[in-house]
C-alpha cells in the first residue's frame, strides 16, 4: 500500500520535472522568437532611419498632442512644483520644503489622506478578490454566460448620478435597509454619518468596479497555458491547486494591473461621496479629492500643489512598487 | 488496493469510508494531502463528471445572485420611473421630501421597495420632457461636454499614435512612458495643473476649461497606440515602397484598420466624461453650466418624483452604447489592460 504510494509519488515528481523541462524548452523557443522581433525591430528603424522625410513627419503626426499635453499637463506640472516651493504667488520667495511641512501637519490633509489611504487599502483587495472569483465562476461552465457577462458589466454603464439615487434610497436613515433590519429588529442606523459610512461606499465602488476586473481576469484566466492544466489534472492535482499553483502564477501580471487600475478608481470614488454628501461630509468620507476642492475654493496655490506633489509621489512609488513585484514573481514565467 | 479498487465504482464518500479503513500506522506515514490526492486518482469518469455537474449548478446559483444584486438598482431606477407621482411621494417620501405633501398623500414612515408600480405612466417623462426645462437644459450641458471631447480626443489621439507606432525611437518611447504616468495620475493631481493653465488662458468658468484638457488628455492616445502597434509593419512598407504619403498611409490603411480599437476607446472616454464630477466642480463657477452628472443629485425634495425619470433618461445613451458596443467595451478594457504591452 504505502509501497506503492510511494512508487506512484516519485512517479508523480518525475513528470513534474519532465513538464518543467518542456516549459524551459518552451520559455527557450518563446525567447528566441522574441529574439527574431527583435531583429525585426532593428531592421525597422533601419528602414526608418533610411526616409528621413517619414521620420519627420511622425513628429507632426505627434505635434498636435504633444503640445496640448504640453501646455495643459506637463509645463502646468513645472508651475506646480514652482509653487510648492516658494512662499506666495506675489513675493516668489524660496522655501525650500516649507510648504510640504505645513500641507504634511494640516489637519483637514492627513484626515483625507488617512481616509482616503484606508478606502483605498480595503476596497481595492476586495475588489480584486470577488473580481477574481466572478471570473473564476464565469470560466466554468455555467449557462447563458454572455447574458451573465453583460449583467455584471452593466453596473459600469449606469450613470452616477443614477447611482447615487439608488445609494440613497438604500441607505438613507429611513431608507430600505434600515427598513429590513427593522424587521429583524436592530436598531435604524443613519449608514452615511455613522462609523458604517466607509463599508456603503465600499459596497457602492465594488458594485460599480467588479464587472471591470472581472473581465481583466477572464482574459488572464484564458491565456493560462492549457496544456499545464492538463498535464497536472493527468497528475490528480485537484481543482484547487491548479487554481494556486498553476492559474494564480500565470495571473500575477493582471492581478497587479488590477490592482492599479482599482487603485486609480478608488480615488475616483469622491464623486460618489460628493454627490450623495456634499462639500463636507461625515469625517471618516472627508477625502483627498474634498481637500483639494475645498483648497481650491481659497485658491491657496502653495497647498494645492504640494499636496498634488504628494499625491503624484506616492502613486509613483506605489506603482513601481507593484510592477517590480510583479518582474519578481514573473521573471520565471513566460506566458 | 482491493478496497481501492473496490471504491471506483462508487460515490466519493463510501470511498472516504475505505480510506478510514486504512490501519492508523499507514494512514500517519502518509500526509492527508497525498491522500486526497490518492482519491482523485481513483476517481472514475462518472464521478468526476458528476462532481463538475454540481459545481456548475453551485456557480450557477452564485451567478443568479450576483447578477440579482447588480441589476437591482439599475431595474429599481428604470420600473419607479413609470410610477405615479403620488406614489412616488408616498414610497419614497420618507427619504427626500421633507415638506412638499401637505398632509394630502399618504408619506410611509420608511421607505416602501416596489419594483413594479401600481399604475404606468408616462407623465414623469413627460414633465421633464415639457414642463422642466432645466433637466433639458443639463442634459444638453452633458451632451455639449462630451461629444466635442470624444470626437477630438479620438482625432489628436489618431495621429499622435500614429506618430507613436509609425517610427519608434529613444525619445519617442520615453515620451510615451510619461503619456503612461500621466494616464496613471489621478485628478487630484493633474486638476492643479489643468486650473493653473485655465486660469492663466483666461478660460476658467468657460466650456473650454473642459474641452481642451479633455480632448489633450493622453488617455486615447496610450491606448490606440497600443492598438496601432499590433499592425503588422510590413502594411505601412508595402504601402510606402507603393508610393504613399505618410498622410496616405495613415487615412488610408492605418486608420481603417483602427475602426474598432476607436470604437473602444471612444466607449471608455464617454463613459468617463459623461460621469464627470471634479472637473465641472473646479473648472466652471457658473451652475447653470453644470452636466446633469452633477445638477441630478441637488435635486429639488419638491421634484422627488422626476428624479427617477431624470435618472433613466440621462442612462439611456449609455445604456445604448453599452447594448450595441459591449463586445467593444471589453475589448477596450483589455487593451487597457495590457500594461505591459
Amino acid at each position: 500500500m504505502v509501497g506503492d504510494l510511494d512508487r506512484r509519488l516519485r512517479r508523480n515528481a518525475a513528470q513534474a520535472a519532465q513538464a518543467d523541462m518542456q516549459a524551459a524548452a518552451q520559455a527557450g523557443m518563446r525567447a528566441s522568437a522574441r529574439a527574431g522581433a527583435r531583429a525585426d525591430a532593428i531592421s525597422r528603424g533601419s528602414s526608418g532611419r533610411n526616409s528621413k522625410k517619414g521620420r519627420f513627419s511622425s513628429w507632426l503626426f505627434l505635434a498636435p498632442s504633444l503640445v496640448g499635453v504640453g501646455l495643459f499637463f506637463v509645463l502646468p506640472f513645472g508651475l506646480v512644483i514652482y509653487y510648492s516651493l516658494i512662499n506666495n504667488p506675489v513675493q516668489h520667495r524660496f522655501v525650500g520644503l516649507h510648504n510640504f511641512i505645513t500641507t504634511w501637519n494640516n489637519n483637514a490633509f492627513m484626515l483625507a489622506a488617512k481616509n482616503t489611504l484606508f478606502f483605498s487599502a480595503i476596497a481595492v483587495p476586495l475588489a480584486v478578490v470577488l473580481s477574481l472569483w466572478l471570473a473564476v465562476i464565469m470560466e466554468s461552465r455555467i449557462p447563458m454566460k454572455s447574458t451573465f457577462r453583460t449583467f455584471f458589466l452593466s453596473p459600469m454603464m449606469v450613470p452616477i448620478a443614477s447611482t447615487i439615487l439608488v445609494w440613497q434610497v438604500l441607505f438613507d436613515y429611513n431608507g430600505l435597509v434600515n427598513g429590513w433590519i427593522g424587521k429583524l429588529g436592530i436598531d435604524k442606523i443613519d449608514w452615511l454619518k455613522s462609523s458604517y459610512a466607509p463599508l456603503v461606499i465600499i459596497i457602492l465602488f465594488l458594485w460599480k468596479n467588479l464587472g471591470y476586473n472581472m473581465i481583466l481576469f477572464m482574459a488572464g484566466l484564458s491565456s493560462v497555458p492549457q496544456d499545464q492544466i492538463e498535464v497536472a489534472r493527468l497528475e490528480s492535482a485537484s481543482e484547487m491547486q491548479i487554481f494556486w499553483k498553476i492559474k494564480l502564477r500565470y495571473l500575477s501580471s493582471t492581478i497587479m494591473f488590477v490592482i492599479i487600475m482599482s487603485l486609480i478608481n478608488s480615488f475616483k470614488v469622491f464623486r460618489e461621496i460628493y454627490l450623495m454628501t456634499g462639500d463636507y461630509p461625515y469625517d471618516p468620507l472627508y477625502m483627498m479629492q474634498h481637500f483639494m476642492n475645498n483648497t481650491f475654493q481659497n485658491l491657496d496655490y502653495q497647498k494645492l500643489s504640494s499636496a498634488a506633489i504628494i499625491m503624484a509621489l506616492f502613486m509613483v512609488v506605489v506603482i513601481g512598487l507593484l510592477l517590480m513585484i510583479e518582474e519578481h514573481l514573473g521573471r520565471d514565467l513566460e506566458v | 488496493m482491493a478496497e481501492h479498487l473496490n471504491a471506483n465504482a462508487v460515490s466519493p464518500r463510501e470511498e472516504n469510508s475505505s480510506v478510514s479503513a486504512v490501519s492508523p500506522q499507514e494512514y500517519n506515514s502518509v500526509s492527508a494531502i497525498s491522500y486526497r490526492e490518492e482519491e482523485q486518482h481513483y476517481d472514475t469518469i462518472s464521478t468526476r463528471k458528476k462532481r463538475e455537474r454540481r459545481q456548475t449548478r453551485r456557480r450557477t446559483i452564485i451567478a443568479i445572485v450576483y447578477a440579482f444584486l447588480f441589476l437591482m438598482p439599475t431595474v429599481l431606477t428604470f420600473t419607479n420611473s413609470f410610477m405615479t407621482a403620488s406614489e412616488i411621494n408616498a414610497n419614497y417620501g420618507a427619504i427626500f421630501a421633507s415638506n412638499n405633501s401637505g398632509g394630502k398623500v399618504f408619506v410611509s414612515q420608511t421607505v416602501n421597495l416596489k419594483f413594479i408600480p401600481d399604475m404606468v405612466t408616462f407623465s414623469q417623462y413627460a414633465t421633464v420632457l415639457f414642463k422642466s426645462p432645466e433637466y433639458l437644459i443639463k442634459f444638453w450641458n452633458s451632451v455639449i461636454y462630451v461629444v466635442p471631447i470624444v470626437i477630438f480626443q479620438l482625432f489628436v489621439a489618431s495621429l499622435a499614435s500614429y506618430g507613436f507606432a509609425r517610427y519608434r525611437g529613444k525619445v519617442k518611447e520615453l515620451i510615451f512612458f510619461a503619456y503612461i504616468i500621466l494616464v496613471l495620475m489621478p485628478y487630484q493631481v493633474t486638476l492643479v495643473p489643468n486650473y493653473l493653465v485655465s486660469s492663466g488662458l483666461g478660460i476658467v468658468g468657460t466650456r473650454w476649461a473642459i474641452w481642451l484638457p479633455g480632448i489633450f488628455s493622453p488617455f486615447a492616445v496610450y491606448m490606440l497606440t497600443k492598438y496601432m502597434r499590433r499592425i503588422p509593419y510590413s502594411l505601412y512598407e508595402a504601402a510606402s515602397i507603393d508610393g504613399a504619403g505618410e498622410w496616405q498611409i495613415f487615412s488610408q490603411i492605418c486608420m481603417p484598420l483602427c475602426r474598432g480599437g476607436l470604437a473602444s476607446i471612444a466607449i471608455l472616454i464617454f463613459i468617463d466624461y459623461w460621469n464627470m464630477v471634479e472637473q465641472p466642480l473646479i473648472l466652471l463657477d457658473n451652475e447653470e453650466m453644470y452636466p446633469l452628472s452633477v445638477f441630478l443629485s441637488r435635486i429639488n425634495t419638491g421634484e422627488i418624483s422626476l428624479a427617477f425619470a431624470v435618472a433613466v433618461i440621462y442612462m439611456i445613451l449609455p445604456m445604448l452604447f453599452f447594448l450595441y458596443g459591449e463586445d467593444y467595451l471589453v475589448e477596450g478594457i483589455l487593451y487597457q489592460g495590457g500594461i505591459k504591452e
